[in-house]
């Protein structure tokens, strides 16, 4: 259920709306479920509208303790 | 991709399979339900399967809108559709759903009707503005995820003045569902689950605090989980571990998006434009009691069932379908019988085969190589 | 003999039905846009037919109709399409491409200009590829009975002796190499038709294969057990067809498929599969694994198999699956599917 990819916004238009892009490929959103939202920032798009913001910060963490998981058996990553 | 392609690593899925096969109790074995499509979707795509001890199984949930449509909704669109002058706006993954004598949206319109795919609920308000002499009617489904976008186009449309805008709310919750999965028994006593892979987009919108409840009510815990493989991987990881510590509670790991109270600014935009149905017929579930949304009376306007006044007829599935005991994990399936002979992808007859998202449809078109006894022992393919 | 004396208006002129009618009409279009396009004597022979010399003992011969929307649309149009499309289908067999004939039928109403734009194409693409348009026909429908123009071209190319390329040989073992990138020609065009609202710079990878296949010919000739050009229903279609034919499985590595960065994301974005995605300028050759160090080297060198890359394996199976180790270390079947690929949101 619901495809939903991150992408970065690359410039705000009126109406809360919002262009956006992933690799190359451009597309307007809706951002006004969005607070303060700015050029820069990632969201989750689905159906052509923002629904959360990401937060690298908390993506990397993510991946730290992925990554440390992964390395507690046995003490590489392969 | 930014923020995708990490999730995807095949050395880290490999050296965080080994961490959950040393984790996993010996003579203990786990039965998760992944609620979402979107589990079931990246766990078949990906194979994750093959990287979990046998111990392990996942049981494909109901979290997929498409499939657990009611057949009788389509088919009222689809009438309204061949017999009245609108154009309905649908998403591409309903085209293909057949409905009774085999019609479905593409055989509709390949009858006349003018029947045409959106991809956001936006799209469906324009076509409604650049027609203003027309009737538009936007098919909406989806779970708590979709219903603010539905929600800010209705929106949208009332600051247009578009009055010849309006939408079939078939819009689904996922607490409920959980719900019902567990308090409907099997032939054999409750359905036997130890933990949920919970959505990850629903709780976008959501936050985790309705997940709180469900993991209470049911003392089960539930890993609310990213839909890249490897947050699949690691949230099975923390249910292990919660299973091997007793504890049934509900974490996070899909933070980098996911937040306690989810997205207010979403939620406000569903609340100002749905009410909660009192029924709704879950196709292969029954009906569950506020499972689903619709239009509230401020918004009557732009009610296609009231604007039309659309009744949708009850359809029952074939009686030997075993849907309704695949989504409670009682059943596999490769054990129905109408699996893969009369029930394909191209002929779905239950609701797990419809998208590819649903249990059926996942394990046929990405895993049923599986089931075969003589299944060929295969190298792995060399590059040269 | 005024009316065929006064050129076509192509600026600003369009289709009627007379166009379509045999008399005049039919052949002031032909004179004003076909030949001077298409410019070979056969054609400029005006005959019903083409007579030509038989080059050689063995001819491959096959037709494809070309149906698009948009009929432009970056790195290509139906013009280009119709004329490599049908030199691939040749090029698979081993065939040398020789002579085409052009089908033409025409909705009223459509811009001369248009067509002009696509018979040049054609003919630069037939001149490319070294070819002759050399017969053909026009017909028009009236408005609303077709969507501006559809093309079907039809191809007659010679065999070597000693080729011998055909879907029933693939065997446990073979090595299947692929020329390059999946998707780009089915993404480009999902993004001209613009109604998914993306953006994106991916042309279409519509190309002839016929150079490329022949170096490989003249590199591994007898170890290339086939070659086919995933077009629509993109790879998955083409193996399955392929191990049904072969009565085999394919095991498949994900990791070395290629598919450029923003194939990938549009079909991210649209939940679609690039091993589904139609391609126009790739193929795919299952050959004896000894030879397959050389003749990919050998692709390489050709600009249109500079990505190419072995991806995976013919495998002994009889349920004819075929499969694919996932980059993320699982296996899961490349199912094909029923019929086009359609954008999801869930």
């Amino acid at each position: 259920m619901c495809l939903a990819v991150p992408v970065r916004v690359t410039e705000i238009l009126p109406d809360g709306m919002a262009r956006a892009e992933l690799d190359g490929v451009s597309m307007t959103i809706g951002v006004m479920m969005i607070e303060n939202i700015a050029v820069g920032d990632y969201v989750i798009q689905h159906v052509g509208y923002a629904i959360a913001r990401l937060d690298p910060e908390e993506a990397r963490r993510t991946l730290d303790l992925i990554r440390s998981a992964s390395t507690q058996n046995d003490g590489t990553t392969t | 991709m930014k923020h995708v392609d990490d999730y995807r690593d095949g050395d880290l899925a490999r050296s965080l399979a080994r961490r959950i096969a040393a984790t996993v109790l010996p003579g203990r074995s786990y039965a998760f339900m992944e609620f979402c499509g979107g589990h079931t979707h990246a766990i078949s795509r990906y194979g994750v399967e093959d990287l979990l001890p046998a111990s392990i199984r996942l049981i494909h949930g109901p979290g997929c809108p498409v499939c657990v449509l009611p057949v009788g909704r389509l088919a009222a669109a689809i009438d309204l559709a061949r017999t009245q002058p609108v154009t309905l706006c649908v998403y591409g993954d309903l085209m293909r759903v057949p409905t009774a004598r085999g019609q479905s949206l593409l055989t509709a319109k390949a009858d006349g009707a003018d029947v045409r795919m959106v991809y956001s609920p936006l799209d469906a308000a324009r076509v409604a503005e650049q027609n203003p002499a027309r009737e538009t009617v936007f098919f909406a489904i989806g779970f708590e995820t979709t219903a603010p976008a539905t929600a800010q186009t209705i929106l949208y449309a009332e600051r247009m003045g578009l009055d010849n805008f309006s939408v079939i709310c078939n819009h689904v919750l996922t607490p409920p569902a959980i719900d019902a999965i567990m308090a409907t028994p099997n032939d054999d006593g409750p359905p036997r689950l130890d933990g949920f892979v919970g959505p990850a987009h629903v709780a976008t919108v959501t936050g985790i605090t309705p997940f709180e409840s469900v993991a209470a009510r049911h003392s089960k815990p539930v890993v609310i989980a990213g839909f890249e493989p490897l947050d699949v991987l690691q949230a099975i990881l923390m249910l292990t571990q919660q299973i091997n510590d007793g504890r049934a509670v509900v974490e996070n790991q899909y933070r980098r998006a996911v937040t306690a109270r989810g997205n207010l600014l979403a939620q406000e935009a569903t609340a100002k434009v749905f009410a909660l149905r009192e029924r709704f017929d879950w196709r292969g579930l029954g009906v569950v009691a506020n499972g689903a949304l619709r239009l509230n009376e401020n918004y009557d306007r732009f009610d296609a069932e009231k604007r039309f006044s659309l009744s949708t007829p009850t359809m029952p599935d074939n009686p030997a379908c075993a849907c309704a005991d695949i989504l409670r994990g009682a059943s596999k399936p490769a054990e129905c019988r109408l699996f893969g002979t009369v029930c394909t992808p191209e002929t779905p007859i239950g609701s797990c085969m419809v998208s590819s998202e649903g249990a059926c449809a996942a394990h046929w078109t990405y895993g049923r190589f599986r089931d075969t006894a003589d299944r060929p022992r295969l190298e792995p393919a060399r590059a040269v | 003999m005024i009316a065929f004396d006064r050129k076509l208006d192509v600026a600003r002129g369009r289709i009627d039905l007379s166009h379509g009618a045999g008399g005049r009409a039919t052949t002031r279009l032909t004179h004003d846009i076909f030949y001077p396009a298409f410019a070979n004597d056969l054609l400029a022979a005006s005959n019903d037919q083409a007579v030509f010399a038989s080059p050689g003992a063995r001819l491959a011969m096959s037709t494809d109709s070309y149906v698009v929307s948009p009929l432009f649309f970056p790195g290509g149009d139906i013009g280009a399409l119709a004329v490599n499309g049908t030199i691939n289908d040749l090029a698979m067999g081993g065939a040398r491409p020789l002579y085409l004939s052009a089908s033409f039928i025409i909705e009223e109403g459509f811009p001369f200009a248009d067509l002009r734009l696509i018979a040049e194409s054609m003919g630069a693409a037939a001149r490319a590829a070294g070819v002759m348009i050399v017969t053909g026909d026009t017909k028009v429908v009236e408005r609303g009975k077709a969507d501006g123009v559809f093309i079907t071209t039809t191809g007659v190319g010679a065999v070597a002796a000693d080729v011998d390329l055909s879907g029933e040989r693939a065997r446990p073992g073979d090595c299947v190499i692929l020329s390059g990138g999946l998707g780009e020609h089915g993404v480009a065009v999902m993004i001209a038709r613009q109604n998914l609202g993306l953006g994106a710079e991916i042309a279409s990878d519509c190309a002839a294969l016929h150079e490329l296949a022949a170096s490989m010919i003249a590199v591994a000739g007898p170890s290339i057990r086939l070659m086919r050009d995933p077009t629509r229903g993109g790879l998955a279609a083409t193996l399955n067809e392929i191990a049904q034919q072969s009565q085999v499985g394919f095991s498949l590595s994900e990791s070395e498929i290629p598919v450029k960065p923003g194939v990938a994301a549009v079909c991210e974005l649209l939940g679609l599969d690039p091993l589904n995605v139609a391609n126009e300028g790739k193929l795919v050759a299952i050959v004896d694994p000894v030879a397959a160090p050389s003749l990919i080297e050998a692709m390489r060198a050709h600009p249109l198999g500079r990505d190419a890359a072995a991806i995976g394996t013919v495998i002994e199976d009889r349920h004819r699956y075929v499969q694919m180790e996932t980059k993320f270390g699982g296996r899961r079947i490349v199912d094909w599917l029923s019929g086009e690929q359609l954008p999801r949101i869930c």
